[in-house]
């Protein structure tokens, strides 16, 4: 086996800051000392490894997975794309999990108070693992827009919730995906919590009729990219042998 | 123009947001949904090594405890080694220890808990042995992007003392902040470990 090969370190330029006063609760949850850099040692290259016996194959299908009496109300989509790294090579077999509000913007959560109703036959979350190629996709409902006391009028864009694992724990990431052409983008604070605009259109799903099932459901393309890692066209020193 | 550097950029990472366990860990959401949720168990019933309980805090800028917060645990074996295929000694990791556990904090009082084994050394960079430790992987409503730190053992002074990362941190007394405390409780060791986001003994968070 090769030796072991370093990741990318993290471009923290398209990244949100930890501060970001616009969105509140950032600012008594932000470190206010520098985080100290890592070069990778075993502890961060490594990671969890998962594998079909870990989940169901029904798991990435959120209109059936929690279903009592019938089908969920709502946009019938499917979700699907490619996690991949930042040299564009798929990252197989890796654990992808999402959560997300129902199509009236109400979570399935015990915390959540909101007025819209409780739809009783959707749960809100799903898990898949990739293929070979990176590629996996869910099926589920479009999730609806909801308001959030922030200021007294902000409204998060509709979006779904993603979890990320890749092969070693430096890749773990949680981010948000958010629909093409939805006009709460723009005015989100947590959306903006990003201070790169390129890196906020990366997180806009757009419609992809072709993947989409004729007289059934429409779907959003949504790649997700993780850090890469160097190739050991040079001896890196890891190990140090 | 020189030529392109035709490189992918890293999805921007965004919070986990309030409602975090619905996906991550469901049944504390309130429903049960998947045959089994991932990441009770970090080290397994075979595994063998010290069993240890370890709990605390994470508490924010203005001294409250974070009540809706996720944690992500990974750690090696009491041999040291991570079930990892990128391990050199994965193939002999102890059966069933799989190093990596999700913690979700109890609603009321934001304290937070699991059991899992003391894990052994790993070799850090350039042939230096690395001090005991667990790493871990905060995420919540308000913070933008996982923030990483590690676990360390009071009880291993001696590995802390000479432990590569530690001694990266320039403020010798900032390193403490990284250093579980031990103690007994009905005859089993608990090592208390609560994590500073923000002001006096902040927690040292690391770039990995």
């Amino acid at each position: 086996m090769p030796k072991p090969a370093e990741f990318y370190q993290r471009n923290r330029l398209i990244q949100p800051p930890a501060l970001t006063p616009n969105y509140k609760t950032s600012v008594a949850r932000s470190p206010r000392q520098a985080l100290l850099s890592l070069q990778n040692s075993m502890s961060e290259i490594t990671g969890p490894v998962f594998g079909h016996g870990d989940i169901d194959p029904i798991d990435n299908d959120l209109i059936r997975n929690f279903a009592k009496t019938g089908d969920p109300i709502g946009e019938r989509i499917i979700v699907h794309g490619r996690v991949l790294d930042e040299n564009g090579r798929g990252v197989p077999n890796t654990l992808v999990e999402i959560w997300q509000a129902n199509a009236g913007g109400r979570y399935r959560h015990k915390k959540d108070t909101y007025l819209a109703p409780i739809d009783p036959n959707f749960g809100g979350c799903g898990r898949t693992l990739t293929d070979e190629q990176g590629y996996y996709f869910f099926r589920t409902v479009k999730p609806g827009a909801y308001p959030w006391r922030n200021w007294v009028n902000n409204w998060r864009p509709a979006h779904i919730h993603v979890s990320v694992f890749g092969t070693g724990f430096v890749q773990r990431l949680i981010t948000q995906m958010y629909f093409e052409g939805d006009p709460l983008i723009r005015h989100c604070p947590i959306v903006n919590s990003i201070p790169d605009p390129q890196a906020i259109d990366q997180l806009i799903a757009p419609l992809d009729m072709n993947a989409a099932i004729p007289l059934d459901c429409v779907a959003y393309k949504f790649d997700i990219v993780l850090r890469g890692r160097r190739s050991t066209l040079f001896e890196n020193r890891l190990e140090g042998n | 123009m020189p030529q392109p550097l035709n490189y992918l950029r890293e999805t921007a990472s965004q919070t986990a947001g309030p409602y975090v366990h619905i996906g991550l860990a469901p049944g504390a959401a309130g429903f049960e949904i998947f045959r089994r949720e991932l990441g009770r168990d970090i080290a397994g019933p075979e595994a063998p090594g010290e069993r240890i309980r370890v709990e605390g805090l994470v508490i924010d800028g203005t001294g409250a405890p974070v009540k809706d917060v996720l944690i992500e645990a990974w750690q090696a074996d009491a041999a040291g080694i991570y079930p990892h295929p990128e391990d050199p000694r994965h193939s002999e990791a102890a059966k069933g220890f799989r190093g990596w556990g999700r913690i979700i904090t109890d609603f009321d009082t934001g304290l937070w808990s699991f059991e899992t084994i003391k894990p052994g050394r790993v070799m850090g960079r350039n042939g230096r042995l690395q001090a005991p430790h667990i790493s871990l992987w905060l995420v919540a409503r308000g913070i933008n992007i996982g923030l990483n730190t590690r676990l360390y053992f009071d009880d291993e002074g001696e590995a802390n003392a000479i432990d590569p990362v530690l001694n990266l941190i320039e403020q010798v007394d900032r390193r403490s902040t990284l250093v579980a405390r031990r103690s007994n409780r009905d005859g089993a060791p608990v090592y208390r470990f609560d994590i500073r986001l923000q002001g006096e003994g902040e927690t040292v968070f690391f770039d990995i």
